[in-house]
């Protein structure tokens, strides 16, 4: 599971869970698989994201980086800036470890890396 | 990447595993690599939502769908689906066509996928949603949820018995459907209760505009 996804995942579906979001990382195995680097889509991409989740997301899976919590101005003319963003987004995979609402903790497994986000039915919001 | 022929697309699509156990309750039909290929080269070269994009495929099956539109240069793939064999059985298609740095797939349930995703995280959505025969609506809450996940386009396959009813929802929704290909779902024998070898469903391909068009392709 990549860090875009986890920037888009909530637990949300869980009854009782108003925001869900972000969902707490523990990652046990995490590699780094390939991905060609596309410039003018990490440049659209960023705007969208939830920049500090997505900073910390890095961190908590023991990704050292130096991107602050702050996005940088002028990342569009920033190749090495963009680079590292998309390292951090598309290459980092987390194979095995959970994800936890931050709400419940309730722990959602992700293994061979998918992410498992099915609820019993007594769960169900 | 981009210019790939339909002819070249489908048969990179074409050893693509199926299931060895379809699921009647999820109406889990193999999307055939033609109309993968077919689908994907519509919406790559009519009207431009694949290459670069962030792409969705709810109830992604096989993952002919995400592994279609990575082949085809999609930046980010995401294939979503309920049952884990066929989540699994996507990540290794993906793995075997080599696009695993494009694609992620995660085991949710598609028809609350609203509640598991921020809306609006996708430029674009391709589907090829259970047709609601089994379990009535089906259909149309996967056609929801794809229309709250995409900002450009959703394209999905609907049968063509069922079209005005797809039609006038996707007009009560605000949202511009267009019939863009007619054609003939072979379905082969799957299931037991399938007396004959394979069934022709006529299926319209529709693409959903989430913004105004601007030349009314």
């Amino acid at each position: 599971m990549k860090l875009l996804t986890h920037n888009l995942l909530s637990s949300k579906s869980l009854k009782g869970v108003k925001v869900g979001y972000p969902l707490r990382i523990v990652a046990k195995d995490v590699k780094i698989s390939e991905c060609e680097f596309n410039k003018e889509f990490v440049k659209k991409i960023i705007p969208k994201l939830d920049w500090k989740v997505f900073v910390n997301a890095a961190v908590e899976i023991g990704q050292t980086s130096d991107l602050s919590d702050e996005l940088i101005e002028d990342y569009e003319d920033d190749d090495d800036y963009l680079k590292k963003v998309h390292h951090l987004l598309m290459e980092v995979e987390i194979i095995n470890g959970e994800l936890i609402c931050p709400e419940t903790d309730r722990v959602f497994p992700i293994s061979a890396g998918i992410p498992n986000l099915l609820l019993n039915e007594n769960e169900v919001s | 990447m981009a210019s790939m022929k339909l002819k070249t697309l489908q048969h990179a699509l074409e050893d693509i595993e199926t299931f060895d156990n379809p699921k009647i309750e999820l109406e889990q039909y193999t999307t055939s690599s033609h109309i993968a290929a077919c689908i994907l080269h519509t919406a790559q070269f009519v009207y431009n939502d694949i290459s670069g994009k962030c792409v969705a495929d709810l109830g992604c099956g096989s993952g002919v769908l995400c592994i279609g539109a990575a082949l085809l240069g999609a930046q980010y793939c995401a294939g979503f689906d309920i049952d884990p064999s066929a989540i699994s059985l996507s990540v290794e298609n993906a793995a075997d066509r080599d696009v695993s740095g494009q694609c992620d797939f995660i085991l949710c349930d598609v028809k609350k996928i609203d509640k598991n995703m921020q809306l609006k995280a996708f430029d674009t959505v391709i589907m090829n949603p259970p047709f609601g025969t089994r379990e009535r609506g089906a259909d149309l809450i996967f056609l929801k949820m794809a229309l709250s996940l995409a900002t450009e386009a959703v394209y999905s396959l609907h049968k063509t018995s069922t079209r005005q009813h797809v039609l006038s929802m996707a007009k009560e929704l605000g949202v511009y459907a267009k019939v863009i290909a007619e054609l003939r779902f072979d379905l082969p024998a799957s299931y037991k209760f399938h007396r004959r070898d394979s069934v022709d469903v006529q299926v319209d391909l529709i693409r959903f505009a989430l913004r105004v068009p601007v030349n009314n392709l």
